[in-house]
């Protein structure tokens, strides 16, 4: 149990750490690289708690795609990130007020409510079944319509991404489709008589 | 171990994430990384309250914030990508002109 404790601090004060600097790093390039160290650590407090499917997904999606795809665009775009911190403590009285009160209040609401946490297991969740296939259990038969709804979400992103980002050039040759599909051999072959010696 | 340390956590991760959209009012990428945290406090919340009620759900809905998170960084960084195209500046203050 103590060493459970210690790897929880251990993770959770790296992860507030990484926020932290996230959000205050001059270079952006620096902060997509703490926010991937911040996802690690986060996935690292998932499988403390035991929700070890999760933090895969949460290193394989998050750290793999989503910190990956920040990291390309800021790379990508050629900006003067120093124009853009100008005014940077501007607003750090009225954002530090609201964010404290906001921060109080979500701890005295810990303080407040009673939980009765000793609920029997539900949902599929037995104590003898991995936690992937209690997730698979659940997933596949009760909640299918979450699941087709995620999948439809994503395939909405990505086509939006794709129509929002694609750059058609007028100059660029392409392929028409159409008159490709409709040639039919009738016109496009003829038979040419090529007399000897001249060629066509 | 007891289930409001990992609300504590993700309650100052959800303050910084907010805390992070006032400071870099101006720079857009932060303020998405910002979002992605406040996501993030979310989803250990979900799952914190999952395991100790015993009920699967928290994780599933923590699956689907996670789909969520990653098509809204998408667009997010795609229409990004062409204002950046249209106006050589990521500044999102003069962003209100791409309106009409």
């Amino acid at each position: 149990m103590l060493i459970t404790n210690l790897f929880f601090y251990i993770f959770s004060i790296i992860t507030i750490a990484s926020a932290c600097m996230v959000i205050a790093g001059k270079n952006p390039v620096h902060s997509v690289l703490f926010l991937i160290l911040c996802f690690f650590n986060a996935a690292g407090i998932f499988l403390i708690l035991g929700a070890e499917f999760l933090a895969l997904i949460l290193i394989i999606v998050y750290v793999g795609a989503v910190a990956v795809l920040f990291l390309f665009v800021v790379m990508m775009l050629d900006v003067d990130f120093t124009r853009l911190r100008a005014g940077f403590l501007a607003y750090l009285p009225i954002g530090g007020l609201i964010g404290f009160i906001m921060f109080i209040e979500l701890v005295l609401v810990l303080g407040t409510w009673n939980l009765d946490l000793n609920l029997p297991l539900s949902n599929g969740l037995t104590s003898d079944i991995s936690n992937t296939r209690a997730l698979g259990n659940i997933i596949y038969t009760e909640y299918i319509y979450f699941f087709q709804l995620s999948g439809l979400i994503l395939l909405v992103a990505m086509i939006g991404a794709i129509v929002l980002t694609i750059n058609h050039k007028q100059t660029a040759k392409r392929q028409n489709i159409f008159n490709q599909v409709t040639r039919d051999p009738k016109e496009s072959v003829k038979n040419v008589n090529v007399k000897p010696g001249q060629g066509i | 171990m007891d289930i409001s340390q990992y609300l504590i956590l993700s309650a100052i991760l959800f303050t910084v994430g907010i805390f992070g959209v006032f400071l870099n009012k101006k720079n857009i990428i932060i303020i998405l990384m910002s979002i992605e945290l406040m996501l993030l406090a979310v989803n250990i919340n979900f799952v914190a309250f999952s395991i100790y009620t015993n009920d699967m759900v928290g994780q599933l809905f923590s699956l689907l914030i996670l789909t969520v998170a990653a098509a809204e960084a998408a667009i997010g960084l795609a229409i990004l990508v062409i204002y950046n195209r249209n106006h050589k500046s990521i500044a999102v203050e003069d962003v209100s002109t791409m309106n009409g």
